[in-house]
């Protein structure tokens, strides 16, 4: 969210260079690194997710700092708003994204069945050595062995 | 214990899976009978274990093919020579279980039977209208990919060897799994033939595939198999394959 609002103030700023609004993005990115940054130490969020987001942290400053980048950029491309190239290179960050956590997620399910399975035929095998072995102590405890000689006298 | 296994896939069957087994354990006593409890939220698991099945029970829902799969597992740890996939709805008749054996044991060259509803004898439920438009063109397609002929690549009613208890233990397909494991079975050159037997209608439980599902079932099917085709490269002839994968 706070990405999309640094995102907006820097295409304002691209275009009227109030220092203000640079100020402003760059509290922005560094929020996002304070609490990515935290979200990591409280083991909520795995290092290597937590490295894209600080990418993302990095080229706000980067863009907000180093004036006119975004604008030759987008030059280079071909693109006349540098609000565009900011809206497309967003995007693709995002398809990419989504395509890797797809993938992470398909990853997840396919341990996610072997563990149940290997789980459920372990809880199979332990169930059937449990009737074993309660069979056998039966058999050999005290009590039995006390009835089986009652039974020879 | 026996040296054949009969699989039985049951998610909340509590209706009629007592039933499946006794019949199983009557029609087909060399077979010992284990009942995968898919996740069910009724007493499925408690009933199969009275029936006398050994119960193996996932801790969640996991879906037919990983339940059946499970199975395949099952049979490759213990050692089983044969196994026979049968539904817990009571919608396969395990009285031709039998004749299935005899098919598998007849050739040496065929690794696994399935019990097809379309073939030969006009009888038995044969799915509503649309469901069989939907058999038929899987069956077409699988036709195709394995050069012969397939009529109901959507039975579940299986047995096969073990090269197949291998093959399936390792690779199993997920959602819906009939369709793709058939052409993945003939990938890895294990050579398919089909049995002509009666389906009833199940008596508990109902289908996985109905309405919007269907759409769903249809594409990812297709997808999958296209995909699993793929994967194999060019479709093998039984026989044709290196020495590595026929073990």
């Amino acid at each position: 969210m706070s990405i999309a609002t640094a995102m907006l103030l820097l295409v304002r700023t691209s275009s009227t260079t109030a220092t203000l609004q640079r100020i402003a993005v760059i509290a922005i990115a560094v929020i996002v690194f304070a609490l990515v940054f935290e979200l990591v130490r409280q083991r909520a969020l795995m290092e290597r997710y937590a490295l894209l987001w600080l990418f993302a942290a990095v080229a706000l400053v980067v863009l907000a700092i180093w004036r006119g980048l975004l604008t030759s950029l987008a030059g280079d491309l071909g693109i006349y708003t540098p609000a565009n190239a900011l809206f497309a290179a967003g995007f693709v960050f995002v398809i990419v994204l989504l395509l890797h956590f797809s993938l992470v997620i398909s990853r997840l399910s396919e341990q996610n069945k072997t563990l149940a399975q290997r789980l459920a035929l372990l809880d199979e095998r332990t169930e059937r050595l449990t009737e074993v072995s309660a069979e056998s102590d039966v058999r050999t405890s005290p009590a039995a062995q006390r009835t089986r000689a009652a039974g020879k006298r | 214990m026996n040296r054949y296994l009969a699989i039985v896939p049951a998610y909340n069957e509590v209706g009629a899976i007592a039933a499946t087994i006794a019949e199983i354990r009557a029609a087909a006593p060399d077979f010992d009978v284990l009942v995968i409890d898919d996740g069910s939220t009724d007493d499925t698991a408690a009933h199969a274990h009275a029936a006398g099945a050994r119960v193996v029970a996932l801790p969640f829902n996991l879906g037919i093919g990983a339940a059946v799969q499970s199975g395949y597992i099952y049979a490759r740890e213990h050692g089983y020579e044969v196994a026979v996939q049968v539904d817990g709805d009571g919608q396969h008749d395990p009285r031709d279980i039998p004749r299935l054996l005899e098919a598998l044991r007849a050739d040496p060259d065929t690794h696994l039977v399935t019990g097809s509803r379309f073939l030969g004898l006009a009888e038995g439920h044969r799915s509503t209208r649309t469901r069989r438009l939907g058999i038929v063109l899987f069956a077409r397609i699988v036709s195709l990919l394995t050069h012969q002929r397939v009529t109901d690549p959507t039975s579940g009613f299986r047995m096969t060897d073990r090269r197949g208890i291998e093959l399936f233990a390792s690779n199993y397909p997920t959602d819906y799994p009939e369709v793709e494991a058939i052409v993945l079975a003939h990938s890895c050159a294990l050579h398919t033939r089909e049995l002509a037997v009666a389906m009833r209608p199940r008596t508990s439980g109902r289908s996985r595939i109905s309405g919007t599902v269907s759409v769903y079932y249809l594409v990812k099917v297709l997808l999958a198999v296209t995909v699993s085709a793929l994967r194999a490269g060019p479709v093998l002839e039984p026989g044709s394959l290196p020495e590595s994968v026929r073990s």
